[in-house]
């Protein structure tokens, strides 16, 4: 239960917001969520809901609103690849394809061992630094630039390796 | 140039509290707070010329100033949520300058009569806010955030509060929901944020660039900015320039230099020597500028590229080769506004799906010509009816670039003379799965 293991922090985030606001946490919250189970479970949907004092369906509407949150699992880490316009003028739908042959997917699918989600994102602000992928897991995001696809290999490899 | 927003380049380690310190920092909140009333740190800002630097150039002190008087709480909000494809200067000035940005934030709290700001930054910005709570906190501790501020009654905390993968955030009364817990949806307008904005309190809501200028304005005066830049546009902008230049990057530069300057001599020119098609001047909700000798003279102040029909906006300059095919960035622009078009109204919504249904039609090869006269006729429709100005930056790219390219266009289609005018040497997109709720 998140309001046990993370009463400290909790009360923190509530802090941050007037007393009679408490709902502002709600995406905190989410965050501290999607960090402890990997993604938003039916029963984080209600334990955010009670500490907000908000309705389960209103913060399920949260989660199908912001699409960095999460309501199935998907692999352990997500490689979000920048495939927007300015991203994609310096090869980034290249870079991206050429990734996804390496791991013998499409974009947008899951490797076999459930290791990774190769994904194309919208612009991540490091446009000038394409091409670029946010590596998301439970630790949080890690933005890689300037990549190369043997570079991202091996990204990758430090990745599966630290599990 | 001495920089004024990226000050970092010209002072190594700014971004520890000691150095900052070292050079000023803070001295100028301290005198604020300690010595001035709000409406004088309103006034010299106003004097500056300083304008919003978030994309629609609104003079910031006079927004200041319309705060409605007399009510229980205030509030400033800063907007890093940064989204615009293209963009990527608050970014680089919350890692590497973030206390200018933080002492900012303070003193347009002060000036404001906040005793709580918030700095929004989008989700992705979860490592970079990892830092500037560590750097929030060290002002804690040194007391220049708190109760009781220098022995004065003025007290101010400030938090930050992440988004989570949605443009939309970026609009400001959307952002207020999103703060607020909700979907980031926007709200109709009036009221203005300065009048209902967060939990209905008056609220200064600026953009990270804007107000990292302003302990500088405060601290030299508004001479010293308007000094600057040229008329109109006081002060400097920082330049985001990405897409077919050498040296892509952020280059703060005083208002007034011209594009060819920015794209030549800072940005090291077109790779292979290439000449310049297009230019996008702030981002992909631009107004899409074919490139002649003209263009590359013009100078780059918020009255000059209205002239010529486009708008400065946040200087999110993306350059474009001659190899580019037109049809192909506005199937990348349309696809950006259909999964982020928030859903709320409905010219939006629909006629944004519907672009992109007809672009991926023409890219697959089973367009016709009629297809790009439908194109035109749902982006014309969508003109002037959405809610927020988000389904009016997806149709300006397309409108422009159908006025301006349209032979790209036309290529595509089937039904089109041939032999085809060899387009972009780009792969035919195909249909991208989207990560999230496309
Ligand atoms: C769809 C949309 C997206 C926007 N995105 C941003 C953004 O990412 N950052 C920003 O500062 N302003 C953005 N704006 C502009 C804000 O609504 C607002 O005008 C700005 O934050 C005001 O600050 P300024 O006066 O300092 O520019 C956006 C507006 C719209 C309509
Ligand atoms: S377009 Fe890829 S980071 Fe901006």
């Amino acid at each position: 239960m998140l309001a046990e293991k993370y009463r400290e922090q909790i009360a923190a985030t509530l802090a941050k917001y007037p007393a009679d606001q408490k709902r502002s946490a709600v995406m905190p919250l989410l965050y501290m969520a999607q960090s402890e189970y990997g993604y938003v479970t039916k029963e984080a949907l209600a334990e955010v809901a009670e500490i907000v004092g908000v309705e389960p369906t209103q913060v399920a509407s949260i989660v199908g609103f912001y699409s960095l949150y999460y309501d199935h699992a998907g692999g352990q880490h997500r490689v979000q690849v920048c495939t927007d316009l300015p991203c994609a003028l310096r090869g980034a739908d290249k870079f991206a394809d050429d990734l996804c042959a390496k791991f013998g997917i499409k974009l947008g699918e899951t490797t076999k061992d459930g290791m990774f989600t190769i994904e194309g994102v919208m612009c991540v602000a490091a446009c000038d630094k394409a091409p670029v992928f946010q590596a998301q897991n439970k630790e949080g995001i890690v933005y890689h630039e300037n990549q190369t696809v043997e570079s991202a290999v091996k990204v990758m490899e430090e990745l599966k390796g630290k599990k | 140039m001495e920089h004024i927003v990226l000050r970092h380049r010209n002072i190594p380690g700014l971004d520890k509290l000691d150095v900052y310190l070292a050079n000023g920092g803070f001295e100028t909140f301290k005198r604020v707070v300690t010595s001035m009333k709000p409406e004088e740190v309103i006034k010299i800002v106003m004097a500056s010329g300083l304008k919003g630097r978030g994309g629609a150039g609104f003079p910031t002190g006079l927004k200041w100033s319309f705060l409605t008087k007399n009510r229980p709480a205030y509030y400033v909000v800063c907007n890093s949520d940064e989204s615009e494809p293209g963009t990527f200067k608050d970014r680089e000035i919350m890692e590497k300058n973030p206390f200018q940005l933080l002492e900012g934030i303070m003193i347009t709290a002060f000036a404001a009569r906040a005793n709580t700001a918030y700095n929004y930054m989008r989700g992705e910005f979860w490592p970079v806010a990892k830092v500037l709570d560590t750097k929030i906190a060290e002002l804690r501790a040194r007391g220049f955030l708190g109760k009781n501020l220098f022995g004065t009654d003025y007290s101010l905390d400030v938090h930050l509060h992440l988004g989570a993968g949605a443009y939309i955030c970026g609009e400001e009364s959307a952002l207020l929901e999103s703060i607020e817990g909700k979907m980031g949806q926007p709200r109709l307008k009036p009221p203005f944020p300065a009048d209902k904005g967060l939990y209905g309190m008056p609220t200064v809501i600026n953009n990270t660039e804007t107000l990292t200028n302003v302990p500088l304005i405060v601290a030299r005066g508004a001479e010293w900015y308007q000094s600057i830049g040229v008329k109109n546009s006081a002060g400097t902008k920082v330049m985001c320039l990405s897409g077919h230049v050498n040296k892509p990057g952020n280059y703060e530069l005083p208002f007034g230099v011209t594009l060819r300057q920015v794209i030549y001599d800072h940005g090291g020119g077109v790779p292979s020597g290439k000449k310049v098609k297009a230019v996008m001047m702030s981002g992909a909700s631009s107004v899409v500028l074919s490139v002649t000798d003209e263009i590359l003279d013009m100078s780059l102040d918020y009255d000059s590229v209205a002239a010529k029909g486009a708008a400065l906006g946040s200087a999110s300059v993306i350059v474009m080769d001659e190899s580019v095919d037109l049809s192909w960035v506005i199937l990348k622009t349309t696809r950006f506004f259909k999964h982020e078009s928030c859903g709320k109204c409905t010219p939006c919504r629909e006629g944004n799906y519907w672009m992109l249904h007809i672009l991926e039609r023409l890219h697959s090869g089973e367009g016709t010509k009629a297809d790009v006269d439908l194109l035109n006729s749902v982006a014309s429709q969508v003109q002037g009816k959405c809610l927020c100005p988000l389904g009016e930056f997806a149709v300006t790219p397309v409108l422009s670039s159908l006025k301006a390219f349209r032979a790209d266009f036309d290529a595509r289609a089937k039904d089109a003379a041939k032999p085809k005018p060899a387009p972009a040497a780009k792969p035919t997109p195909k249909k991208e799965p989207m990560a999230g709720n496309d």
